[in-house]
């Protein structure tokens, strides 16, 4: 039993891997853009509801009304003043701008928080269980973090098939230049594509708080987590990313049960063998390459 | 009368240059004290790091974070050999290098399945698992690291002054060595590969080769930087040297000296050492810095410092031909 309850843990604990991985997903789908200060934001997002909880005695769900909108505004920042430069400057500019990013993040939220683990309370949601079997219960909140990023996943697939302005996404992912022809401003494209990868990132930022503790230093070791959750389930497909971060999930939780070492390790070793066996990902259509 | 040639005056005074300049350097055990030496060793690892890392990224178009999994294979490799295995700390350095290319090869298979910006952060989990298996090993230290016992036997200054030796012969050899590697014909293929990846593959160059060659190298290059630090520091640990820091110096050193050319690395390592002796005591304040300054580089000058200098100066390290 005690292994049926690792998978379902994994499968949860997937759910917020996804949801994590949708921004990274989505950057790299419409700019091609690889956002390497991913994990450092979603930090970010962690320490600005930890400050409002800490100011103001919010509950941790109330701060995302004000952390969610404001990363998507720094995102819509950071493509407009950064990034745009950088992609005119060619394909290296865009890593190296991010990974400065993430540098100047990682120390500057070191500086102004020091290195102490931290966490957001999650209140009576954080310990209520839904009891399965006698032996089997689920908690309501990783539940919850499932149902969420299945809903927003859910949400952008339709926002990106039905409304113009997802065509004009998923135009200019396919040809930018042609797209330009149409009369669509291309960086209004990349900008809104930012804010909204800001903004999911900054909600599993603060769900990861409540989840588990954080500190300054943690965000590298979430981005690689995002990024083997988007490459297992395949590229450009977002429910290849929901799939990829339950693989993940309970490759983690699955090795954590045969040794705690081995929760972190499970999951690199997953991602390595779907890299040699299938490369473009579990989810993705044959013929395509990472 | 033209005339093809391959060295301006630049050139050959910077050649003469750097000869003198190694010379001195070889020199300063018996003219300095062994702590400015000590500090000299640090500047020689970083030399060696921008250098490969410049190689791999200016040239290979290969940018990775994950060449700290050499660096600290590296600096492992000296712990087997000398304290297990019996081998002069010393003679550990150059077969330390040797295989960590040793272990590239399976990696970069890996790796390379993997493009631009995903190669980036895969090399990234490589490193990780590299850093995970090391630190699951009992006889290495397992998590807490492991100390290099086998240079006790040494007087503190004689074996500050072998490590120095080493070290400048390392950052001599890295140097030297890519030079010698852009002025061959392999070098030709990867200046092809670096400007028009499209067009050296239809010209004939076997990319992924060259690639894969330019990986190996880097890969050579950081384990000897890493042998070398172990030599230096006397200790080795998963979470110091398989750390992604060095990734951020190998970048910031590149970056801001001026990617796809030999002498832009070189005054980037001098600026980042530089920075590092001045700044370092102000802690996270001075990587603040280095990250914002590397991402303001890349987006107005991302020729770097040598591309603003190297208009007036012509090349120190000639590796074209031009006319005159």
């Amino acid at each position: 039993m005690t292994w049926v309850n690792a998978v379902l843990q994994g499968i949860l604990l997937g759910g917020l891997y996804a949801l994590f991985a949708t921004g990274l997903s989505l950057m790299f789908g419409v700019m091609r853009i690889v956002n390497l200060a991913h994990g450092d934001l979603s930090v970010l997002a962690a320490f600005l509801a930890f400050a409002l909880i800490d100011a103001f005695a919010l509950s941790s769900f109330v701060t995302l009304i004000v952390v969610v909108p404001a990363m998507a505004v720094l995102g819509y920042l950071v493509q407009r003043l950064l990034l745009e430069r950088g992609l005119r400057a060619g394909p290296l500019a865009p890593l190296v701008v991010t990974f400065g990013l993430s540098v100047v993040l990682q120390n500057a939220l070191l500086e102004a928080f020091s290195p102490d683990s931290r966490a957001l309370p999650a209140g009576a949601l954080g310990t209520a269980s839904l009891q399965l079997t006698e032996s089997l219960s689920v908690g309501w909140f990783a539940v919850l973090c499932l149902g969420l990023a299945v809903a927003v996943l859910a949400g952008l697939q339709l926002f990106l098939a039905r409304t113009a302005f997802g065509r004009a996404m998923r135009a200019t992912s396919d040809d930018r230049e042609t797209v330009q022809l149409l009369g669509i401003d291309q960086r209004q494209v990349y900008a809104v594509a930012t804010a909204i990868a800001f903004a999911t990132l900054a909600l599993a930022g603060v769900l990861f708080g409540m989840r588990t503790t954080f500190d300054p230093s943690i965000g590298p070791a979430r981005l690689i987590f995002a990024f083997e959750a988007v490459i297992i389930g395949g590229l450009g497909s977002l429910w290849g990313t929901l799939a990829g971060g339950v693989v993940l999930g309970v490759a983690q939780t699955v090795g954590a049960q045969i040794s705690p070492a081995y929760a972190v390790l499970a999951g690199h070793l997953v991602f390595l063998a779907v890299l040699v066996l299938r490369p473009q990902g579990i989810l993705a259509p044959a013929g395509s390459r990472p | 009368m033209t005339a093809v040639a391959r060295s301006g005056r630049a050139g050959r005074l910077g050649l003469a240059g750097a000869v003198v300049v190694a010379l001195v350097l070889a020199s300063a055990p018996y003219v300095v004290t062994s702590d400015v030496t000590h500090t000299l060793v640090d500047l020689f690892v970083l030399v060696v790091l921008a250098t490969m890392w410049n190689l791999l990224a200016g040239y290979g178009g290969l940018v990775s974070v994950g060449q700290q999994a050499y660096l600290g294979v590296g600096a492992y490799a000296v712990i087997a050999l000398s304290v297990h295995g019996g081998v002069n700390a010393f003679l550990a350095v150059p077969i330390a290098a040797v295989l960590t290319a040793v272990l590239a090869v399976p990696l970069s298979f890996l790796a390379f399945r993997l493009h631009g910006g995903y190669f980036a952060i895969g090399t990234w989990v490589l490193a990780e698992v590299v850093k995970l298996i090391t630190a699951q090993i009992g006889p290495l230290g397992k998590g807490s690291g492991a100390s290099l016992t086998t240079v006790s036997s040494y007087d503190p200054d004689i074996r500050v002054a072998y490590t120095y030796w080493v070290g400048l012969a390392v950052a001599v050899a890295s140097v030297g060595g890519v030079y010698w590697l852009l002025c061959s014909r392999i070098g030709l293929q990867l200046t092809a590969v670096r400007d028009d990846e499209g067009a050296a593959a239809a010209t004939g160059v076997r990319v992924t080769r060259a690639k894969r060659l330019v990986y190996l190298i880097a890969g050579a290059g950081a384990g000897g930087a890493g042998a070398i630090v172990c030599l230096n520091t006397l200790t080795v640990q998963p979470e110091s040297v398989f750390s992604v820091q060095w990734s951020a110096y190998m970048i910031f050193m590149a970056v801001v000296g001026g990617l796809g050319t030999i002498e832009g690395p070189l005054l980037g390592a001098l600026l980042f050492f530089a920075l590092q002796q001045t700044l370092a005591a102000q802690g996270t304040v001075y990587l603040i810095i280095l990250g914002a300054v590397g991402i303001v580089v890349m987006l107005l000058a991302p020729r770097g410092l040598w591309g603003v200098v190297s208009g007036r100066t012509g090349e120190v390290f000639p590796v074209g031909y031009r006319l005159r």
